[in-house]
């Protein structure tokens, strides 16, 4: 395949960075996106152009290291994240656009490489949770119902790739914000803490200087792990109560 | 707590309150149909005995207007505020960008509610204070006011496109009341919240735009 690819390149966090146009031959339809990437930079790096900076790790779309906005779409539209994401759904031909993700509490490091410790941050204000140090305790020692159970998994399959961010018109960290509650509101180990953790979390949230919320959906619309909006009302619901309800009543 | 969660509260339970306002005024204009003398005595006991004699008479109206004015400037307040914070921390916005999800009244929320805030100090102006008369004179009673307004094409064609602007601003509001009051925090709830919103704002356009239509095609006059 041939294509031509337009490419966010920055140099440094405070450098200005403009789209720059690339021609790339030679790309099989079973590459990966990511793969794709590293062959335009061996190209590069063969006539001593500096190669794109892009996030990867796992590359199997569990680690939540990669991502970048492919022809507008966070994750450019795979089910999971990018390195998911195969050259066969792209044309023989085809203009390829990459950006990275663009939100004030997300700067960009180098070309498509972001920064996102605010998300880090934002889990550090969460706190711990009460527990029991010690061997491992019984399976069925501590009973979840399934219904809360299953709510709960589903939230803590995120992440933490930032394309909810990405995607939201007003950068907003709520989505991810929304897992992280969520995952353990829902489960008696989280209850000791539950509602103080949601005030200094949404207050870190805010401080980290993400935008707020307008119940638009563009998030759980490109989220890899399918996070649901529903989960943005849990937040909402316990940030509610944590204004009348005290941890430990 | 200086969350913004707490200013989205604010915006959500106002909006309601408004959404109720515009339920009960669109029940209102329906009198229309009852004839005159219906319409004016209605919008005589508006303004007279309710309440009476709990409070003296005439009072009502003017508490009313007051927690409805309260409430406005809250929504308003709360939207201003957030908007600005979001719009200065934002990012620069993408060279391409396609939307997955958004529905075209959840983007219009911030333009559109100022229209909509603009389109209220229009109709206040036209119709409480009279002093944009659209085709009547000051002495004009209710009836006898919203059929010569509505007899003129281009009155009534103002309102048929902001009428869409303001069902379109309740159709996501009421939907993102709800989600920001918690209450949508299962998919049942999404797609039940949902189809409510929409039905909201079906009902508000239909309920709202009968009674002009009946007067522009010389049903009612």
């Amino acid at each position: 395949m041939k294509l031509k690819l337009r490419i966010w390149r920055q140099a440094g966090p405070n450098a200005t960075g403009k789209l720059v146009d690339y021609d790339i031959d030679g790309v099989s339809e079973d590459m990966s996106f990511l793969e794709m990437l590293d062959l335009l930079n061996e190209n590069l790096t063969n006539v001593n152009e500096e190669p794109v900076a892009f996030d990867h790790d796992c590359r199997e779309g569990i680690c939540g290291m990669c991502g970048v906005v492919v022809n507008g779409i966070a994750h450019g539209g795979s089910s999971t994240t990018v390195c998911q994401l195969h050259m066969r759904s792209f044309a023989d031909g085809a203009t390829i656009e990459i950006e990275p993700w663009q939100a004030g509490a997300f700067p960009v490091l180098k070309d498509l490489a972001v920064d996102r410790s605010a998300f880090d941050r934002i889990i550090q204000a969460g706190g711990f949770i009460s527990s029991n140090t010690g061997s491992a305790p019984d399976a069925h020692a501590m009973p979840a119902p399934k219904r809360e159970a299953d709510v709960a998994f589903d939230n803590a399959t995120c992440i933490g790739c930032g394309a909810c961010v990405a995607a939201c018109p007003n950068s907003s960290a709520m989505l991810f914000t929304a897992a992280k509650i969520t995952h353990l509101a829902m489960l008696p180990q989280g209850q000791p803490e539950r509602y103080s953790r949601v005030k200094s979390m949404v207050a870190a949230h805010d401080e980290e200087g993400f935008g707020n919320c307008t119940n638009i959906g563009e998030c759980a619309a490109v989220c890899p792990k399918g996070i649901p909006l529903e989960s943005i009302a849990q937040l909402n619901r316990d940030l509610i109560k944590s204004m009348f309800t005290k941890d430990g009543k | 707590m200086r969350s913004t969660v707490v200013k989205k509260v604010i915006m959500a339970v106002t909006g309601l309150i408004m959404i109720a306002f515009l339920l009960m005024h669109m029940y209102g204009n329906l009198k229309m149909f009852a004839g005159e003398e219906a319409f004016d005595h209605y919008a005589h006991w508006l303004k007279g005995d309710i309440l009476y004699p709990i409070v003296p008479q005439g009072w009502f109206i003017w508490i009313f207007r007051t927690g409805l004015l309260a409430a406005l400037v809250l929504h308003i307040w709360s939207a201003a505020s957030l908007s600005m914070r979001t719009l200065a921390v934002r990012g620069p916005g993408y060279d391409k960008f396609k939307p997955q999800a958004q529905t075209y009244s959840a983007r219009t929320m911030r333009w559109g509610g100022i229209l909509v805030g603009l389109f209220i100090v229009f109709h206040l102006l036209q119709f409480t204070v009279k002093v944009l008369r659209t085709g009547f004179d000051a002495n004009a009673g209710p009836y006898e006011m919203f059929v010569l307004s509505f007899s003129t094409w281009w009155v009534f064609a103002f309102y048929a496109v902001l009428m869409v602007l303001i069902c379109m601003h309740v159709r996501h509001g009421f939907w993102s009341a709800f989600q920001t009051l918690g209450l949508n925090s299962s998919a049942k709830s999404q797609r039940w919240l949902n189809l409510l919103g929409i039905g909201v704002g079906v009902v508000l356009y239909v309920g709202f735009m009968l009674p002009p239509v009946a007067v522009l095609i010389g049903w009612v006059n």
